[in-house]
């Protein structure tokens, strides 16, 4: 029932999305439309040495075909526009096709503000790959199997809307629940901890309006830092599992998150600083163990150009839970116990080559108090301004109950080429 | 005999003295580059064009990048706000970038990232470094420093039918370059030539204004190029739909239009 709630909500919103886009393509066309895509071959292909559970893709986790086709319009006076991507996506693992809708939304524009309603990326906050106040969803899919980074958030079924009374920026966004995509055993080894046996289901937030996402943002600057406030009223987007007697459900926990971030220069760099609280509604008291505890979350950043072409980022971060003595109280026998502290580090360096056609990126998650890692190594050649291959690998190590390092049976070299038009 | 000295000694104290004044004519080489910097990167209070670059490597490949460049002077300071939006490619279409330049510090820059929605602030020092790959660097595009290097007028020439200053300039710091070699029009005020010259003394870049017309009330190169004489690359630019005083607002230099488009102004 949610589900189907869920799902005409979200058609409706695509609806109209697109008849406001339809409605202004001939209005647009006085501007044009511009179009674009790609075509796009991506593979990756695991490195260990692992015996995968039958209907888990081992060899190659992720092998597909992918073409995307995008469409941009505004109207002559700049006050209506419409974007749309859409992927066709022939995944050679799951053996499937699909037409998936990456993003489809119509805008109002008016010099004070501004409104976009339909599916939307929407990325928030100071930190590289580590999110604190940007609860929008993500794939982690595509991230742990090497896509390139457009495919780390997915879009958002939003009406967003910006004011811009001076000296600040407001933003609100009013969007349905969408989960992040998480890895599944269709492509990945993971352990499973819950019985075996029982059936499993899913639930997932409707579209009522108690259960609508409801995100702000307030931005400005100081001289030339960047302050900005955020909160949201959300979900989890990973789920959590409730064992019952008879049945395992998932769902997605409320959440509510505060927080603030700051970003500015020092020295020759940039400083980042970012901070929330995740206040985990549905376990106020940090005794339901199916559930995440409420957390502080906080990260500092500092990125500096080294020489021509290269730039170093180093980042910390930190998750406080905040009732560890109950949590603990109430884990239950079998599951790995976390640090009430987790700590990770990270570093990214990139380097450009000849004219900038040649890309190294490496970027690592160190996990210092789960004494775990995950590293991404890539090398990015630009044939033409067309046609680019990238190869690169996932590499998941250290121990076993850290968040990355459960993932070890996972790592992978991946391989991508794209053709733009 | 008496007279004849003081004719001799009138004759010798102007062959001195004559030159000199007319030396003292020409304005000095820190003047000639001040000017210089102020007509090629500050003119008008705003300006507006249309930028299409050229990469050119050695094996005659061309790379294409069209952008459209706001830009807007704040008051007297020196401060000035640039806004760099990518047509093409396609793969970086929707792209954009900010910079909050300043004369006597580090530049702000932000940059957009259109697949994510992402605006993100980049570290950036060396304003010697690459400006998307071309032979221009950061530095080329949005100006450099008076102070960053000691400028001397060495002779006066002619460089396609205009009169020029030839005016060295040698880094006060390390640089990538010993010295600059710049031939800047003596009337117009602009850069029509600047060799750049390595610690043996071998120019290893150049460039070129290839065309220069007049956009309203200013004087604009527009059609210049950059050649690595070492790599054997080139980039070539041209600057259409030139316009200044178009009346650019400050607000436009905001995140807000970096992740929104001024549809306005760029088209």
């Amino acid at each position: 029932m949610i589900g189907a709630i869920s799902w005409s909500v979200r058609a409706a919103a695509s609806m109209a999305a697109a008849s406001l886009a339809l409605g202004w393509s001939s209005a647009a066309a006085a501007q044009g439309i511009s179009w674009g895509g790609f075509a796009q071959s991506h593979v990756a292909w695991r490195t260990n040495q692992v015996a995968c559970p039958s209907g888990t893709a081992c060899e190659f986790p992720a092998a597909e075909l992918r073409g995307q086709i995008k469409a941009e319009g505004k109207n002559s006076s700049g006050n209506a526009a419409f974007a749309g991507r859409f992927d066709l996506v022939r995944d050679v693992v799951l053996d499937d096709t699909s037409l998936e809708t990456r993003e489809l939304f119509g805008d109002l524009i008016s010099e004070k503000a501004t409104a976009r309603l339909g599916r939307q990326v929407i990325t928030w906050g100071v930190g590289d790959l580590l999110f604190i106040n940007d609860t929008f969803p993500r794939d982690w899919v595509a991230m742990f199997t090497g896509q390139p980074m457009q495919y780390l958030k997915l879009g958002s079924d939003a009406l967003k809307l910006n004011a811009y009374p001076a000296p600040v920026n407001l933003e609100l966004v009013i969007a349905g629940f969408r989960p992040d995509n998480t890895p599944t055993r269709q492509r990945f080894v993971l352990a499973d901890p819950l019985p075996a046996g029982l059936p499993r289901r899913t639930e997932e937030p409707g579209n009522s309006p108690n259960e609508l996402e409801i995100s702000g943002r307030v931005s400005g600057y100081l001289d030339n830092w960047e302050l900005a406030g955020y909160a949201s009223r959300t979900h989890y987007h990973s789920p959590a599992a409730r064992v019952t007697a008879s049945d395992i459900v998932f769902f997605y926990p409320r959440l509510n998150t505060v927080g603030a971030s700051l970003t500015g220069p020092v020295g020759k760099g940039v400083l980042s600083l970012e901070a929330g609280y995740y206040d985990s509604t549905q376990d106020r008291d940090g005794r339901d163990p199916s559930i995440e505890n409420s957390q502080f979350r906080g990260l500092i950043g500092y990125s500096q150009q080294l020489w021509e072409d290269a730039t170093l980022g180093l980042q910390l971060y930190g998750e406080w839970m905040r009732d560890y003595a109950a949590y603990r109280e109430n884990l239950p026998a079998g599951f790995p116990e976390k640090d009430q502290v987790r700590r990770v580090a990270t570093v990214r360096f990139i380097q450009f080559f000849a004219h900038q056609t040649v890309t190294f990126n490496f970027f690592a998650f160190l996990g210092l108090s789960e004494e775990d890692r995950y590293v991404i190594p890539s090398l990015r050649y630009a044939f033409s301004d067309n046609l680019w291959a990238e190869v690169g690998a996932n590499l998941f190590g250290g121990t076993r109950n850290g968040m990355f390092g459960s993932m070890q049976d996972n790592s992978n070299i991946y391989f991508t080429v794209r053709y733009a038009f | 005999m008496k007279l004849l000295w003081r004719i001799a000694l009138l004759i010798f104290v102007a062959a001195a003295v004559v030159p000199a004044l007319a030396r003292a004519a020409d304005p000095s080489g820190d003047e000639i580059v001040k000017r210089s910097l102020e007509t090629f990167y500050y003119a008008g209070n705003d300006m507006r064009a249309k930028v299409r670059m050229k990469l050119i490597n050695p094996q005659g490949k061309v790379r294409e990048r069209d952008m459209t460049m706001l830009r807007i002077n704040l008051g007297k300071s020196g401060d000035q706000r640039y806004y760099i939006y990518f047509h093409n490619p396609a793969d970086v279409r929707g792209t954009s970038f900010l910079v909050w330049k300043y004369p006597a510090r580090e530049d702000d820059r932000w940059i957009f990232v259109p697949t994510l929605r992402l605006v993100k602030r980049i570290a950036a020092d060396d304003k010697r470094s690459s400006f998307v790959g071309s032979d221009f660097t950061y530095e080329d595009v949005s100006g450099r420093d008076l102070e960053d290097e000691v400028h001397v007028l060495v002779r006066k020439e002619d460089v396609g039918g205009r009169p020029t200053y030839v005016v060295e300039s040698r880094p006060k710091s390390a640089a990538d370059y010993s010295r600059r070699l710049s031939w800047i029009d003596s009337e117009r005020w602009l850069p029509l030539k600047e060799e750049y010259l390595d610690a043996r003394n071998e120019p290893f870049r150049t460039f070129t204004a290839d065309k220069v017309e007049q956009a309203g009330k200013y004087w604009t190169v527009t059609a210049r190029s950059m050649k690595n004489l070492q790599s054997g690359h080139r980039t070539e630019v041209v600057y259409q739909e030139v316009g200044y005083d178009v009346g650019l607002k400050q607000d436009i230099f905001t995140e807000r239009y970096l992740r929104d488009a001024p549809s306005q102004w760029v088209r």
